[in-house]
């Protein structure tokens, strides 16, 4: 960190899972496929490894096994350290703590290791947004105001579809919070939270310690929203290129979004890599007779038939004579020979035989679950 | 320190120039040059080692070791970062006595006698950072304990007519090695060394102490340790190695292998999964191919934006290759800019090159009236090649243009 600051990040894997509840069926919001190479919790991760933290806990809860798997020990995000590090910080690690249902219960549960570590100031973020932000811009103005919490929160224009996983902040002419809406019945222009927040340690211990003794279990609700006067909340507009993922067709545009070279080049610039966990692919191959237009390929894939705007994860097959089109294929999915397949998204390991025709819609992708033969 | 005892300790011969690679070895040993879209050379030595269960590998570097230090880092990308054993980089060091370089192939094993002791093996496998194969060590020791060899060469049933670019075996009709002729004239017989040993280190240690202390030899297992060996009657056993196997030393044959890889009928599969080839991965977004490009018959990496034409050509990670630009039975190593209009044909171009607008670099064997006048075109590294420049058949650019 620029000025020895030392900086907790906190990362919670499981906000948000009833989003997407096809996807989560088996995993961690965190550790949802994105992409054509990525899970949704190395965006967070490395945003907070490339803006110079080096402690990060990973918050649990349940379904948490293919996150463990991904992360490993952290090394891939070059957080497998002596000091500081990676730290996945599973439910019912002491006695008090257990299933949370809420942003400060969770914060409670891992009170210890918050108490614990050196960190002056704890940067905050769930796994929803996937964008590429500089934590440590945050954490300047957060201390540039004197604000007790900062929230990051981006202007976006949303439907009442996507309002319905929002919370929508309104502010003085200081950029102070003076109004905070959950779920709000709106559509339209809005300044809405990206669920990453910045406060100084001692901050959040007293605000955990306060709401664990009445009860209170919601950071949006009892903080946010209930102590807007008390405290001094101050919004931080972060203006880069983001998604926000509320839902399966939210989750289908933001992969789709990436096709434009634009978007792609703003959420992976090159002085603020993406890190995920390595596979050891071989490059892709684009046989004879194969033609690919318009999409995002992770490595390992073989190529045989036709590909238009798609995101092709890590090792998938596409049998010769295949059309694949608005398709969304998530690691070694095999469309087989002939196949017709349109406005789909295959989890891992789907196997299409040949021949078959299958068609979603762009306002309504058809999922196709991990495992599953057709 | 306590070192568990290994049965088995690799050698890898990674100093070499490889100045038949010319504008590629100016600043890498040859081990480090990119091959196979996100691999280096030296990747395939390594993958073979971890895959035949071999996990302490000693990589003797002498020539600009930078790139290759670099790249091998602790040896994690192979699984090769170990608390016993693992991969050690062995560059030339000073001792009591002074300072050498290695002097030979011999000599550098001689001056890391101690790093094998260490581990206290019976076997020491003697590999070099030159070929391309998927083989299994294990098999081969299993021959060498078979046969109670001192020596092991693993060994290629080449035409008789490239017999006599090769070291050739001659053996009698048990796999024993009766005599061993250096790029033969006249070849007697068509087992060419693939350059692989294998030898009993308690034997091994003894000829090279003894070639270390007779000033009138050369230092050198071709030209002492294994004639040596022979002539002491010692044991020593052909292996044959039936799969694919490649010397990428010279700008040709390193093209050629890259093709082999878009070759259905060649047997060098990258995509099996029982044999995995492992290489330190580039931290880059997939690949992104725009609305505009024609891409068959080609490998392309992570983090490549192609909009243009592609055919029968190997991309490494990080190149972009602009709307409009052709590349066709070419090579594109990492980090290349291929603007647009630019045309690359039967060529290799380095790493981070630019190629300017409407250049052209290199030709079709076809479009070239005598063809002892074509050739494989090459960039260097880090090269700007300029608008509408043209870099010929056979040309090795090491300078911008």
């Amino acid at each position: 960190m620029s000025n020895n600051r030392n900086v907790l990040g906190l990362i919670f894997s499981n906000m948000h899972d009833g989003t997407i509840p096809d996807l989560t069926k088996e995993r961690t919001m965190g550790s949802v496929l994105f992409g054509g190479r990525y899970r949704l919790i190395d965006f967070p991760l490395s945003n907070m490894v490339n803006s110079g933290i080096d402690e990060v806990g990973v918050v649990t809860k349940s379904n948490y096994q293919s996150l463990l798997d991904h992360l490993g020990s952290g090394r891939e995000w070059d957080l497998a350290r002596k000091i500081g590090g990676l730290h996945l910080l599973p439910p019912f690690s002491h006695v008090q703590s257990g299933m949370y249902r809420g942003r400060l219960e969770a914060l409670y549960g891992v009170f210890n290791f918050i108490n614990y570590s050196n960190a002056d100031y704890v940067v905050l973020s769930d796994c929803d947004v996937v964008t590429s932000i500089d934590f440590s811009k945050v954490i300047d103005q957060h201390i540039a105001t004197g604000a007790d919490i900062t929230a990051v929160y981006a202007k976006d224009i949303i439907n009442a579809e996507q309002a319905q996983h929002a919370t929508v902040f309104s502010f003085n002419e200081e950029g102070r919070i003076v109004d905070v809406l959950l779920a709000p019945h709106i559509s339209g222009a809005a300044n809405i939270s990206l669920n990453m927040f910045v406060l100084s340690k001692e901050f959040l211990k007293n605000i955990v310690l306060e709401a664990a003794s009445k009860s209170l279990y919601s950071f949006e609700q009892a903080i946010l929203q209930g102590r807007t006067r008390e405290y001094k909340i101050m919004g931080y507009e972060h203006e880069g290129y983001f998604s926000k993922i509320t839902s399966m067709e939210t989750f289908y545009k933001a992969n789709l979004d990436l096709l434009n070279l634009d978007n792609r080049n703003k959420l992976f610039p090159e002085n603020r890599p993406v890190y995920t966990k390595v596979r050891d692919n071989p490059p892709v191959k684009f046989a004879i007779g194969a033609s690919v237009k318009n999409s995002l390929i992770g490595d390992g894939c073989i190529i045989e038939g036709t590909v238009e705007n798609c995101v092709l994860f890590r090792g998938v097959k596409i049998g010769k004579g295949a059309v694949v089109k608005n398709a969304i294929l998530m690691q070694d999915t095999v469309i087989g020979s002939k196949c017709d397949i349109n406005a789909v998204i295959t989890d891992k390991n789907v196997t299409i035989s040949d021949m078959r025709m299958l068609t979603g819609s762009q306002n309504y992708p058809l999922y196709i679950g991990k495992g599953a033969v057709i | 320190m306590y070192k568990t005892k290994k049965e088995c300790v690799a050698m890898l011969l990674a100093g070499g120039q490889g100045s038949r690679l010319y504008a590629l070895t100016h600043d890498m040993a040859k081990p480090a040059v990119p091959y196979g879209g996100k691999y280096r050379i030296i990747d395939f030595p390594l993958s073979n080692c971890v895959n035949s269960g071999i996990d302490t590998v000693g990589v003797l570097t002498q020539y600009q070791p930078l790139a290759l230090h670099d790249y091998i880092g602790n040896g994690q990308p192979w699984d090769l970062d170990k608390l016993n054993g693992g991969a050690h980089c062995l560059p030339p060091y000073q001792t009591a006595l002074g300072a050498e370089w290695y002097k030979g192939t011999a000599n550098a094993i001689y001056q890391n006698i101690a790093f094998i002791d260490r581990y206290d093996p019976d076997y020491v496998v003697m590999l070099s950072g030159d070929h391309i194969y998927k083989m299994d060590y294990n098999k081969m020791l299993q021959f060498h304990k078979e046969k109670g060899a001192v020596a092991t060469i693993a060994v290629q049933d080449v035409p008789l007519e490239e017999a006599s670019r090769f070291g050739i075996m001659i053996t009698d009709d048990d796999s024993n090695i009766i005599d061993f002729e250096e790029k033969p004239k006249n070849p007697r017989s068509t087992f060419a060394s693939m350059g692989i040993y294998i030898f009993s280190w308690k034997e091994l240690r003894q000829y090279l102490i003894d070639n270390e202390n007779n000033p009138d030899e050369d230092k050198d297992f071709g030209k002492a340790i294994i004639p040596n060996m022979l002539k002491a009657n010692e044991k020593m056993v052909a292996y044959m190695f039936e799969g694919y196997w490649k010397d990428v030393g010279t700008l040709d044959s390193l093209w050629e292998a890259n093709m082999d890889l878009l070759n259905p009928n060649i047997p060098i599969d990258l995509y099996d999964p029982e044999w995995k080839m492992y290489s330190k991965n580039p931290i880059m977004p997939p690949q992104y191919i725009g609305p505009n490009a024609v891409i068959e018959n080609s490998m392309v990496t992570d983090g490549c934006v192609v909009d243009g034409t592609v055919d029968f050509s190997v991309i490494y990670e990080g190149v972009t290759i602009e709307k409009g630009a052709t590349v066709t039975d070419s090579i594109i190593m990492p980090g290349s800019v291929i603007k647009s209009g630019a045309v690359v044909e039967y060529a290799i171009v380095g790493e981070n090159c630019v190629v300017g607008e409407g250049a052209q670099i290199g030709v079709r064997p076809e479009a070239v009236e005598n063809r002892d006048d074509w050739g494989i075109a090459v960039v260097g590294h880090n090269i700007t090649i300029s608008e509408n420049a043209k870099v010929l058949p056979k040309q090795i650019i090491s300078e911008n243009i």
